[in-house]
């Protein structure tokens, strides 16, 4: 796929182009936040950021989304039978494109593609539509934060995973790395990049990837004993001050765990998803009562033995974790993902190997 | 705030050393610049862990709830007032607990410091006197306390601890000096459909996360009522109706027990306003019945008492 190229002047334009056909997602000021929104022009759109405070995964997983409704049957003939008749809801009318995209959560929508659509059985329609409609257009970090660790997390600030252009900042103008055949088609009326263009991009990404903080070691985790390091002596002081709340699930661009409701009123209905999180006691409970997670050090511990432990065991040694640090800038008691998974790691780097 | 980590240190050391607690709950420096995390010293070398700066923000009581091991916990006074609502709701016992009191000089909040410098990584914070010094690459600010104090720190009515077993700095002056009554309620002055608006617009961007429920000490019952289904009182969406009504419920549980502690405010991952609702709330109760909670362990919360000749126009 060809490099190309795109003058900051030029960007304007560009964007307007698209906006006429698809619409336009990305970060935008609202009353002074820094949130994830939809861009009626260019102007809308801001270019000198870290990140936003909360990810832009409800673009695919909505915190709240219809899944199907029922009507009342006799909306339909007139006659009053008793029961509902279940509708789908609409896919996805006008195609989209999310731009400005961070690395970090661009790798978490790889990951989710995973888990969201694994095979012919667990296929998520919902997710799939929105995935399929959308072009993601990534902005590289020249410019890492002090909270930002996705070097540690097999990420990095200029990496392509789950995206299909990514823009990286070189002074005048933006390269545009396109990476799949989404991006070669937006990226088709601009000209090829130059050489002096393509020099400047290695060179943010070389300085970028310098630049960052050194996370935590996870050389250990992957292989790691599970039911040793589950049954590890550290989390009770870990969990000692977590306020069980969901600001990490949320914030967190590979939280995925979501409830299904019914919501009824007579014969109409709709059954809505909601994002939940591992950190409510009722996101275990079972009907008989039993709580497999009954404790907060039992949820505390599950957070990370998910991400760390489980989420590489079963998707060929990848964390579920992108680095991209907002929980650790969210966490109202400032429990440090990092700390913790140095913790992990140190564990499982001095556990005996079984004979 | 030097002298108070000291004096911590060493009445936590002692308390430990002479086995009169099994640990003592206080914070520490937090991993990253503006943040300071609960903390529990369980040995006499762990209380050199232990800190006290402007960015003790959060309610330790709140980790108190359920404990059935002796804790001394570090207090100021709105801190202080709610370990009192605690022993009078039976969640604590006052023998269980030493108070190590704390006479406060105000929190301050860190999303104030970021947006007076936009952009810029801080690295350090340091709190001499009446100024905080911000620093980072190629910056260093000096900014009053008093600009960058939480919100309701600066209407604090009770800054000194309202029980204590030792107190580690001399009492301050107990009120902050802001006006309390002038800025508890700001919607007051609206009319219905004005303060409706105020109302939505204030709580638009909630996420549901329950970071306010679950920092607020006043929040322990073991089914919340928005985890409750039979019948399901609160609906889990997003839908304006289902956070309002947690919002409005919420509040209103906390009617005639809320200190104003504002962890709260400082929890919400999307700087929610939420103690709108709260002050206003016992600015009323203040009102009605003369009364601010916390304040003393043998008073009738006015909300759990009743008599049979309360007056009941309201009836309809």
């Amino acid at each position: 796929m060809t490099d190309k190229v795109l003058s900051k002047k030029q960007m304007g334009s560009f964007v307007e182009k698209i906006l006429e056909q698809k619409d336009v997602f990305a970060p935008i000021m609202q009353d002074k936040s820094l949130v994830w929104g939809a861009v009626t022009s260019a102007d809308d759109m801001i270019w000198d950021f870290t990140n936003t405070d909360l990810s832009p995964k409800d673009a695919f997983f909505p915190q709240s989304e219809c899944l199907m409704h029922c009507t009342g049957c006799n909306d339909h003939d007139g006659e009053t039978p008793q029961g509902s008749i279940f509708q789908a809801e609409p896919l996805l009318a006008r195609e989209r494109v999310l731009f400005n995209v961070r690395p970090c959560d661009a790798r978490a929508f790889w990951l989710l593609d995973q888990i969201f659509c694994q095979d012919e059985l667990t296929h998520d329609v919902y997710w799939a539509d929105k995935r399929a409609k959308t072009t993601l257009v990534g902005l590289a970090c020249n410019d890492p934060c002090s909270t930002c660790f996705c070097t540690s997390m097999q990420c990095g600030p200029h990496h392509e995973e789950g995206l299909d252009i990514l823009l990286v900042d070189v002074g005048d103008a933006f390269l545009v790395r396109v990476l799949t055949i989404k991006g070669e088609s937006l990226a088709a009326s601009l000209p090829e990049a130059d050489q002096d263009s393509v020099q400047r991009a290695v060179g943010c990404k070389e300085h970028a990837e310098k630049t960052m903080a050194p996370g935590p070691c996870t050389d250990h985790l992957a292989s790691s004993d599970v039911l040793s390091l589950f049954n590890a002596p550290f989390w009770e002081k870990v969990a000692a001050s977590c306020l069980n709340c969901g600001t990490c699930t949320f914030c967190c661009p590979t939280c995925h765990c979501f409830d299904i409701q019914d919501e009824i009123q007579g014969e109409v209905s709709r059954r809505v998803r909601n994002w939940d999180s591992c950190m409510s006691w009722l996101f275990t409970q079972h009907a008989s009562g039993h709580n497999p997670h009954n404790t907060k050090m039992d949820r505390v511990r599950q957070r990370f033995m998910h991400k760390f432990s489980y989420t590489p065991t079963r998707r060929k040694g990848a964390f579920g974790c992108v680095g991209c640090g907002r929980c650790v800038r969210l966490c109202p008691v400032n429990i440090d993902v990092r700390e913790v998974v140095r913790l992990m790691d140190d564990f499982a780097a001095n556990m005996p190997i079984p004979s | 705030m030097q002298e108070r980590t000291q004096k911590i240190r060493e009445t936590a050391r002692e308390l430990l050393v002479q086995g009169k607690v099994d640990c003592v709950l206080g914070y520490t420096q937090g991993s990253i610049p503006m943040r300071a995390r609960p903390f529990f010293a369980t040995t006499p070398d762990e209380v050199d862990q232990l800190c006290w700066t402007g960015f003790c923000t959060g309610n330790l009581a709140k980790l108190l709830i359920g404990r059935t091991d002796r804790v001394a916990i570090v207090a100021q006074g709105c801190v202080s007032r709610n370990i009192v609502g605690l022993i009078q709701e039976g969640q604590v016992v006052r023998d269980h607990v030493v108070v190590i009191g704390v006479p406060c000089l105000g929190m301050l909040e860190y999303r104030k410091i970021e947006a007076r410098l936009p952009g810029k990584d801080v690295h350090e914070v340091l709190e001499v006197g009446d100024n905080v010094t911000v620093s980072g690459p190629g910056f260093e600010e000096v900014i009053p306390r008093n600009f960058i104090k939480r919100d309701n720190c600066t209407t604090c009515m009770h800054r000194n601890p309202v029980i204590s077993d030792v107190l580690v700095a001399e009492a301050v002056d107990e009120t902050a000096g802001g006006d309390l009554e002038k800025v508890a309620a700001p919607w007051e002055s609206f009319d219905a459909a004005k303060r409706w608006e105020a109302f939505n617009a204030t709580f638009s961007t909630c996420i549901r996360c329950y970071s306010c429920r679950d920092a607020c000490p006043l929040c322990y019952c073991h089914v919340c009522f928005v985890d409750e289904s039979q019948p399901q009182w609160c609906g889990k969406t997003q839908d304006a109706a289902d956070v309002d009504t947690f919002h409005i419920l919420r509040a209103f549980h906390c009617a005639g027990r809320c200190t104003d502690c504002g962890a709260c405010e400082s929890a919400c991952p999307m700087g929610i306003k939420m103690r709108r609702m709260t002050s206003k709330i016992e600015k009323d109760v203040r009102k009605l019945y003369g009364y601010e909670p916390g304040m003393d362990v043998n008073a009738k919360p006015p909300m759990t008492v009743f008599q049979p000749n309360d007056p009941e126009d309201f009836v309809k």
